[in-house]
This record gives structure tokens, C-alpha cells and sequence, in this order.
């Protein structure tokens, strides 16, 4: 039974029809990568699939949950669907430790004790212990990023969607975030990545989706897909990307 | 509570009510020229670095944004007498108005002229621009675009306050309205007819204000003109 | 009748009248704030009406003079069958004026805390409510606190203008004693000096947490 089942889904802004009719399954503890340019659809994609972006028609399943019940319905399915941003969009007035410790306790009710515990295990897992009480605005973006993958870990999710998470930081600073992300997919997270980062996907994704025009334009296994291409614009896209 | 609404007396106060309504535009517009002209000149002259010119304005601001308008209005209408010049109520409401309006104006035009970016000034000496050009062109011109719509929402806020001079027997629109209250006895009815006057006033003045902003900049500051509500100036 | 002089016992009596300017003022900064918060949430409600209510609401208070508001709480309360002391229609009217400003301030205080932070709560399946309480609001209060200071300012000086329904606060003790003292230079300068001694302060502790915040950290 997949995890993650996307089925037909159309979504427009307005008169542009971004997403027409993708549809896609992702197995439990599968990594899936989607690629493509800028307005391809990928975001919206992964927006779609913990509600951020409201669908106009086909199916979600998501983590057990199915998109389109009530608030509630949605609250629940977003306590199993972990999402982390481009902005990585820690609160900025809490310390690392109440960015973290704050869903559990107010979502989900667990004792402050316990949810102290979730921290310092999280914390511990993207290997920011020691900045438990500072502030996101003393932190470097690369720590700011990972600091907000363990607040979304805190709620222990089935499912992780990242959205462009490496896209706003250096070189440097991508790659602590990238092997934060590859201890996750080692460990058999589900996870769905929008990402840029060609070499990460094809070495941790078990399989990319490459996304033109609203639509799933090519997909395969990882390896096979960028290593044989069958269509013009993925080898135009994988060819840019070398450069 | 059975209190029957009767606006049909207030018919027969019309030609009343119409000249309050009257020495309201005029207050408010005459206060408007001179205050934002006023406010233009101090600000040019405030942002001359240094020396007692700069204090002096500072100073002329803070006392006239930290001091209620009713007592600036009871000081140069009760007060200037006993210094020996006696004006009459509606003068007195006019000097108040521009004095009032004339510090806002300068405090926000300041705004204006500081947000000017000091690379458009070298671009301007680089074009070989006279200083006076530069003055005229590059600074007080587009800072004045840039704050138009608060200069404006402080000019709607002014016609509004116009309403104290009432206070010192201006016989402006609320003026108008207590006397008609005096006459008919039928208070609220009054003042709600009165208040929608000034509501009607208001969005006049903003629209007539957009429609100059547009012969004056363009479209776009027009429009921000119409949708920015009064900002409040502390 | 002999005219008395604008002494030391007259500016004892405009202190006295101070304290209840600023009675007034706390007043209306802790009515029209509540007022004024309810509004602002109404104004950056999901349901359209309710925010086209709440920006109806502000339009015309914004819109009309504070000295109409007065009359028209003075009348209509005492037309509700209420003989009301000075006090309670001057609290009541200052009210409503303070609520309509603050809840426009308000609003682009809550409104200026970048749209990723509700996507970010609302991510962690947090309710509406939840979002205000713990990441919006707490954002949003300190982006607040210069205009709001600001504005502080001018509800002191509008609290002057309730002096015409005679309710006796610094401006209407200004009056009286001009007219027992007939010195209304001295006696309006007096009161205008202790405006200005309330007033400036508070301006400039607006204008200090505006260069804090700018400069300053988002905590």
C-alpha cells in the first residue's frame, strides 16, 4: 500500500493552468525527486499534497489521509505530512528550542517534559544540539534549514515534503542540509524533494519525476533516468544543468 | 426606548446647514494651499545642515505636533488679542488650520526628501545640473511624490479637525449644526445628518486630492492616494 | 468682582484637570484597544464580509470629525433614556475614535508579519487560533509598539475636544480659569506647555522603538 497516492490532479491559478493531471504513487520509505524548470509545477505540486494549495480536481492520499475533508480533517493529515520551505520560515521571536517544542505541545498536547525529550532528539539528529536556546536570527541559514527539518520531525510525520530547501543557500551550506536529508532517507522516511540539486538526486532518490508544463513529462528510477534520458527537453534540462 | 426620528424639520435649516458646509471648503482648502506651502518651504529650509534655521523649524514642529489644535486655536484667538492683535473667528480658524497643517506638512515632506537617495543627487551633478535644478528635479519633486498620499490623508484629517473651530465661534458645518440643534431641539438627528455630511466631505476631498495627484504624477501615486486610509501622524 | 491672577493655585487646578486628561486617555487607549483588536482580526478575517465590515467600520470613523463622534455618543446615549456624566460619554465617544484608528494600525501590524510564518503554523497543523496566539500576534505586538505609541499622542490631544461637552479635563480648566483670570496668553501657554510635557515624551519613545525595531533583531 503507497504512501503517498496523487491521482489526476488539475490545479489552476486564475486563467494559467498550472498542474494537468498528474498523477503518481510513492511506496513507504521511497524517496522521490521532482525536477524541472521554474513554473513546471513542481511546487505546487508538493503544496497540493498537504493542502497548502487547494486542488481543483483529481485525488490525494497521503500518510493514511485523504485531501479535501474539513479543517480538522486537514489539521490531522498535516500531523502526519511534514512540509520544510525554501525560507525556511522558523518563528522568529522563539529559540530553536520553543520553534521545535511548540506543535507538539499545543497540536498534538504532549507534556512540556516529553516535548523537551522530542527536542534534544531532534536536535541531536540535524546536529544542533548546542543551539537550543538561540535565536534563528543567530544561526547561519544552513542551521536555520536544519532547524527547521527537526521542527518538522518533532511531529513525527510519515511523510517529509521539501520544497527547494537548498535553494537559498551557498554551496557550503547546502551540503550540511543535503547530508541531514540523506541520514533521513537512510533511516526510511518517506520523502517527496522539489529540488535543483541534480547529483543529490540521482544518488538518494529512488526515483525522479522530471515535470514540464503542468504535467509528468518523463520518470524513472533515478539512476536510469538521468543516465538515458528518452526525451528533448529532460536532456536539455539535465545539459543546462551541467553548465 | 420610543424615540420617533424626525428629519423633516431639518429642511428649513438648508441654507444653514449650506454655509457651514461652504466656510468648511473654504477653511480647508485655503489651509491646504498655504499649510503644504508652507510645509514645502520649511522643509527646504530644514534640510540645510546645521545651524539655528533647522533648530528653529524642529522646534516649530514638535510644539505644534505635541499641543492639542483647540489650544492652538484658543491661543491665537483669545490669546493674540492680549499681545495686541485682535482677529476675527474666522481668520483666527484659518491661521490655526495653516499653522497646524504647515508642521505636519513639513514633518512628512522631511520624510520625503531624506528617503532621496544621495546617488540620484550625484547623478544629477554628474548631468551637469545646476543646484537649484538638482533642488527643484531631483529632491523636493519626487519626494513629494513619494508622499502625497500621507500629505493627503493629513489634509482630509485637517477638513475633519476644522470642526473644532466651532469651539471659538466659527460658524463652519459644526457650528452650523449646533445652531440647528439649538433651534429644533432634535439633537441626534442632527448630528447624524451633519456627520454624513463630513463623510461625504471626506471622500470628496480624497477624490478631488487623487485627481490633482494625478495632473501632478501620474496615475500611480493617484491611486495610492485613493486607497491609503488617513496614517496616523504621531 | 475682582479678577483674580493666573498664580500658583490656578496652575494647581490645571495639574488637577492633567490627571483627568490622562484618565481620559487610558481610557480610550484600553477601550478603543480592545475595541480596536476585535476589529483588526475582523479586518484580516477569511470571510469576506466580516472584513468588508470591519474596513466599513474604520472608513467612516476615519472619515468623520472626533468632535461629531462626541456629540452623537453625548446625544444618543442621553436619547437611550441615560443622563450620563460628562465622564462616560467623553470615555464612550474617545472610544470609538481610538478603536478606529488602532484597528487600521493594527491590521498592517498583523499584515506585515510575512505570509510564510502562517504557512509555516498552519503546516504544523495548528488552528487559526493557535496561529494568532503563538506565532502572529507575538510578531505583530512588537512591530506595533512605535505606531501605537504614536497614536498614544493623539488621543492626549484629542481628549481636548470633549472640553466642548464640558467635561473638565486640561483644556476646560484652561477655559475657566481664563475666565475668571482673563489672561488667556498666560493661561493657554500654561496649558499648552503641559500638553506638550506629556506629549513629547511619548513621541519620542515612538520615534526610539521605530529605530529599534529597524535596526534591531526580529526578536
Amino acid at each position: 500500500m503507497p504512501e503517498v497516492i496523487v491521482e489526476k490532479v488539475h490545479k489552476s491559478f486564475g486563467a494559467l493552468e498550472v498542474l494537468k493531471g498528474v498523477s503518481l504513487s510513492v511506496g513507504r520509505g521511497e524517496v522521490f525527486a521532482l525536477i524541472g524548470r521554474s513554473g513546471s509545477g513542481k511546487s505546487t505540486l508538493l503544496r497540493c499534497m498537504n493542502g497548502l494549495e487547494k486542488i481543483n480536481s483529481g485525488h490525494v492520499e497521503i500518510a493514511g489521509h485523504t485531501l479535501g475533508g474539513d479543517a480538522k480533517a486537514l489539521r490531522s493529515l498535516r500531523t502526519d505530512v511534514g512540509i520544510v520551505f525554501q525560507s525556511y520560515n522558523l518563528f522568529p521571536h522563539l529559540t530553536v528550542g520553543e520553534n521545535i517544542m511548540l506543535a507538539p505541545r499545543i497540536v498534538k498536547g504532549i507534556a512540556k517534559a516529553e516535548t523537551q525529550k522530542i527536542a534534544r532528539e531532534v536536535l541531536q539528529l540535524v546536529g544542533l544540539l548546542e543551539k537550543f536556546d538561540s535565536y534563528p536570527d543567530q544561526l547561519s541559514g544552513g542551521q536555520q534549514q536544519r532547524v527547521a527539518i527537526a521542527r518538522s520531525l518533532a511531529m513525527r510525520p510519515k511523510v517529509m515534503l521539501f520544497d527547494e530547501v537548498t535553494s537559498a543557500l551557498d554551496p557550503e551550506l547546502t551540503e550540511e542540509v543535503l547530508t541531514v536529508m540523506e541520514t533521513l532517507a537512510r533511516d526510511g522516511m518517506t520523502m517527496i524533494l522539489v529540488t535543483h540539486e541534480m547529483a543529490f538526486a540521482r544518488r538518494v532518490a529512488t526515483k525522479t519525476i522530471f515535470m514540464h508544463k503542468g504535467t509528468i513529462w518523463e520518470e524513472g528510477p533515478s539512476k536510469e533516468l538521468f543516465a538515458n534520458p528518452q526525451t528533448q527537453e529532460l536532456r536539455q534540462f539535465v545539459k543546462s544543468d551541467v553548465k | 426606548m420610543s424615540y420617533t426620528f424626525q428629519f423633516g424639520v431639518l429642511a428649513q435649516y438648508q441654507d444653514e446647514i449650506l454655509n457651514g458646509i461652504w466656510l468648511t471648503i473654504k477653511l480647508s482648502v485655503l489651509s491646504i494651499l498655504l499649510g503644504s506651502a508652507a510645509g514645502v518651504v520649511l522643509a527646504s529650509i530644514r534640510s540645510v545642515k546645521g545651524g539655528a534655521a533647522r533648530f528653529l523649524v524642529d522646534a516649530y514642529v514638535e510644539i505644534i505636533r505635541n499641543t492639542p489644535f483647540l489650544v492652538q486655536l484658543f491661543i491665537v484667538y483669545f490669546g493674540l488679542p492680549g499681545v495686541g492683535l485682535r482677529v476675527g473667528a474666522d481668520t483666527a480658524a484659518l491661521i490655526g488650520m495653516t499653522i497646524n497643517l504647515a508642521a505636519y506638512s513639513t514633518e512628512i515632506i522631511r520624510a520625503g526628501i531624506e528617503a532621496v537617495h544621495k546617488s540620484q543627487i550625484e547623478a544629477g551633478e554628474a548631468l551637469g545640473f545646476t543646484r537649484f535644478q538638482i533642488y527643484r528635479h531631483v529632491i523636493i519633486v519626487p519626494a513629494i511624490a513619494k508622499v502625497y498620499p500621507a500629505l493627503c490623508s493629513q489634509f482630509v484629517l485637517m477638513m475633519l479637525a476644522s470642526s473644532i473651530c466651532s469651539a471659538i465661534s466659527t460658524h463652519e458645518l459644526a457650528a452650523s449644526a449646533a445652531f440647528v440643534e439649538s433651534q429644533t431641539y432634535r439633537s441626534f438627528e442632527v448630528y447624524i445628518v451633519v456627520t454624513l455630511i463630513y463623510l461625504a466631505l471626506a471622500l470628496a476631498l480624497r477624490a478631488c486630492l487623487a485627481l490633482v495627484g494625478m495632473w501632478l504624477f501620474g496615475r500611480r501615486v493617484a491611486r495610492r492616494t485613493m486607497t491609503s486610509l488617513p496614517e496616523v501622524q504621531a | 468682582m475682582t479678577l483674580r491672577t493666573f498664580g500658583f493655585n490656578e496652575f494647581g487646578f490645571l495639574l488637577q484637570a492633567l490627571q483627568w486628561t490622562i484618565v481620559l486617555t487610558v481610557i480610550a487607549l484600553i477601550g478603543g484597544g480592545l475595541l480596536g483588536f476585535a476589529v483588526a482580526l475582523a479586518r484580516t478575517s477569511r470571510t469576506k464580509a466580516v472584513r468588508i465590515a470591519a474596513g466599513t467600520y474604520i472608513q467612516v470613523i476615519q472619515g468623520i470629525p472626533v468632535l461629531m463622534i462626541l456629540f452623537l455618543s453625548y446625544y444618543g446615549l442621553s436619547l437611550a433614556g441615560l443622563e450620563l456624566p460628562p465622564l462616560i460619554a467623553s470615555g464612550a465617544s474617545m472610544t470609538i475614535y481610538a478603536s478606529g484608528y488602532l484597528a487600521e494600525i493594527w491590521r498592517g501590524c498583523i499584515q506585515a508579519v510575512p505570509k510564510q510564518q502562517w504557512e509555516a503554523s498552519e503546516s504544523l497543523a495548528m488552528t487559526r487560533l493557535q496561529q494568532y496566539r503563538y506565532v502572529i500576534l507575538p510578531q505583530a505586538v512588537r512591530i506595533s509598539l512605535p505606531p501605537t505609541v504614536g497614536f498614544a499622542v493623539q488621543v492626549v490631544k484629542n481628549t481636548s475636544i470633549t472640553s466642548i461637552i464640558g467635561f473638565v479635563e486640561l483644556a476646560r480648566a484652561g477655559q475657566l480659569i481664563n475666565n475668571a483670570t482673563f489672561q488667556p496668553f498666560r493661561v493657554f501657554i500654561a496649558v499648552a506647555v503641559l500638553y506638550f510635557v506629556v506629549c513629547y515624551p511619548l513621541s519620542q519613545l515612538s520615534r526610539w522603538l521605530e529605530r529599534r525595531l529597524h535596526a534591531g533583531s526580529n526578536r
